[in-house]
């Protein structure tokens, strides 16, 4: 092959790959729906918010952070949890499969009020 | 305890090979609490024993329309044990000894002062452990301080006692390093020992939505599993609860606080009120009785010849 073809070629290549991609890209964003994202606050001794509605299917990802020590965040209905700590953003995935009311608590012992945060997530059809 | 419901608690125990324990739990806290004595010592067989479990004496907590003898409830259960007939072989504390407070200072100053009021106690030999309002602030350091080890083991009449800590870590785990260290003093163990575990919080998930669980609470119980006689004392959840894992029983202990409700019974959990028509109402304090079995004989008889 002499030059000016294995240019051509690798050209063609190239271009194949980027509309690839960019078509991949396209027909991903396409099939899933964004995710929808909540930020909860965790502060001695209470959640902000307190009361989440989701929609059953529809991907959300909680962004936790913590506006003093150490906390935890568990929705065991979904099986998802986290540790939250000071001066960092924990982030919980999840896509709820069923509908109800569940609760979610602070599973890191935090003091004297630990008990009271908790909330509630709603998930709707 | 009567004798049905002593019955009760040993099918519910399923304790069949060599060692029963027996649970009493007192009705109140008045002068006549544990007044009567344990069957045990009734009808004492040698090497039998019983001791004393109290449990969540949150020391500090402060709510009039919870506990309005707040002060005085911790030295009313010290004097009912102190007021029997026949004195326990010894006493554990399952944790909550004091109410959590983020003050350090005043955190210590609860331990000394409770260290104080028990030290009212006849029994000599008293057994701590830490709870989560005790330990989890500052992963145990001043629980050390007053009163030494998280965990640690200790035998009492060929009863090998386990003192589990599923607190300091305050995300209510035991960890790696004690999980080996447990299984390290198991391995020490035959599987037909008598072993008792101590620990605060219930090692398995009995409502974890209250934080009514240990996060491996069950590797503890996978690595007890082989062991054929255990059984686990807890506090935590202020209310008596009898639970099976397999061959292993779970009995959680009354609150010398407040008591609180059953399992996922009420929609938020908070302490049940001061009754005022039945003061002390809810808690309480047990004695257990460990009944080691009988020993069998098995007789073959033999002729002159040997045959």
């Amino acid at each position: 092959m002499n030059r000016k073809k294995r240019i051509l070629v690798t050209g063609a290549f190239l271009m194949s790959a980027v509309l690839v991609s960019v078509l991949g890209i396209y027909i991903k964003a396409d099939a899933l729906p964004p995710e929808r994202v909540i930020h909860i606050t965790a502060k001695t001794f209470a959640f902000s918010p307190d009361s989440i509605t989701l929609k059953k299917g529809e991907p959300v990802v909680f962004e936790i952070s913590s506006g003093d020590r150490k906390h935890g965040f568990s929705l065991r209905a979904f099986g998802v949890r986290s540790d939250v700590l000071p001066g960092k953003v924990s982030r919980i995935r999840f896509t709820p499969d069923k509908t109800g009311k569940f609760s979610f608590s602070c599973d890191v012992f935090c003091g004297d009020g630990h008990e009271e945060m908790t909330g509630t997530v709603v998930v709707t059809d | 305890m009567s004798k049905f419901d002593r019955r009760g608690f040993i099918k519910l125990a399923g304790l069949g090979g060599g060692i029963v324990f027996a649970s009493s739990l007192s009705r109140g806290l008045g002068l006549n609490a544990l007044g009567s004595l344990p069957d045990y010592a009734k009808g004492k067989v040698e090497n039998d024993f019983y001791f004393v479990q109290l449990s969540d004496t949150h020391w500090g907590f402060a709510g009039p329309k919870v506990n309005p003898d707040a002060e005085g409830t911790l030295k009313k259960a010290v004097q009912a044990v102190n007021n029997l007939e026949e004195q326990p072989d010894f006493i554990v504390f399952t944790g909550d000894l004091t109410h959590t407070t983020d003050d350090v200072q005043v955190r210590k100053d609860r331990m000394s002062q409770f260290k104080e009021i028990v030290g009212a106690l006849k029994v000599p030999t008293v057994h701590f452990m830490a709870g989560e309002h005790d330990a989890s602030l500052d992963r145990g350091d001043a629980y050390q301080e007053a009163f030494g080890k998280l965990n640690y083991t200790f035998d009492h009449k060929g009863v090998h006692f386990i003192v589990i800590d599923n607190v300091s870590d305050p995300g209510a785990i035991v960890g790696e390093s004690q999980l080996n260290w447990l299984k390290a003093d198991l391995k020490q163990q035959k599987t037909d020992a008598r072993i008792v575990v101590l620990t605060h919080r219930p090692l398995f998930d009995l409502y974890p939505d209250w934080d009514w669980a240990t996060r491996d609470g069950s590797a503890v119980i996978d690595a007890l599993m082989p062991h054929h006689n255990v059984t686990v004392f807890y506090g935590h959840i202020h209310q008596e609860n009898h639970h099976m894992t397999g061959h292993i029983a779970h009995h959680s202990a009354k609150s010398l606080m407040f008591p609180l409700p059953a399992p996922g019974s009420v929609p938020k959990k908070a302490p049940i009120p001061w009754d005022t028509s039945a003061p002390y109402k809810g808690l309480g304090l047990r004695s257990i009785e460990a009944e080691l079995k009988q020993a069998k004989y098995e007789i073959k008889e033999l002729n002159v010849t040997g045959g």
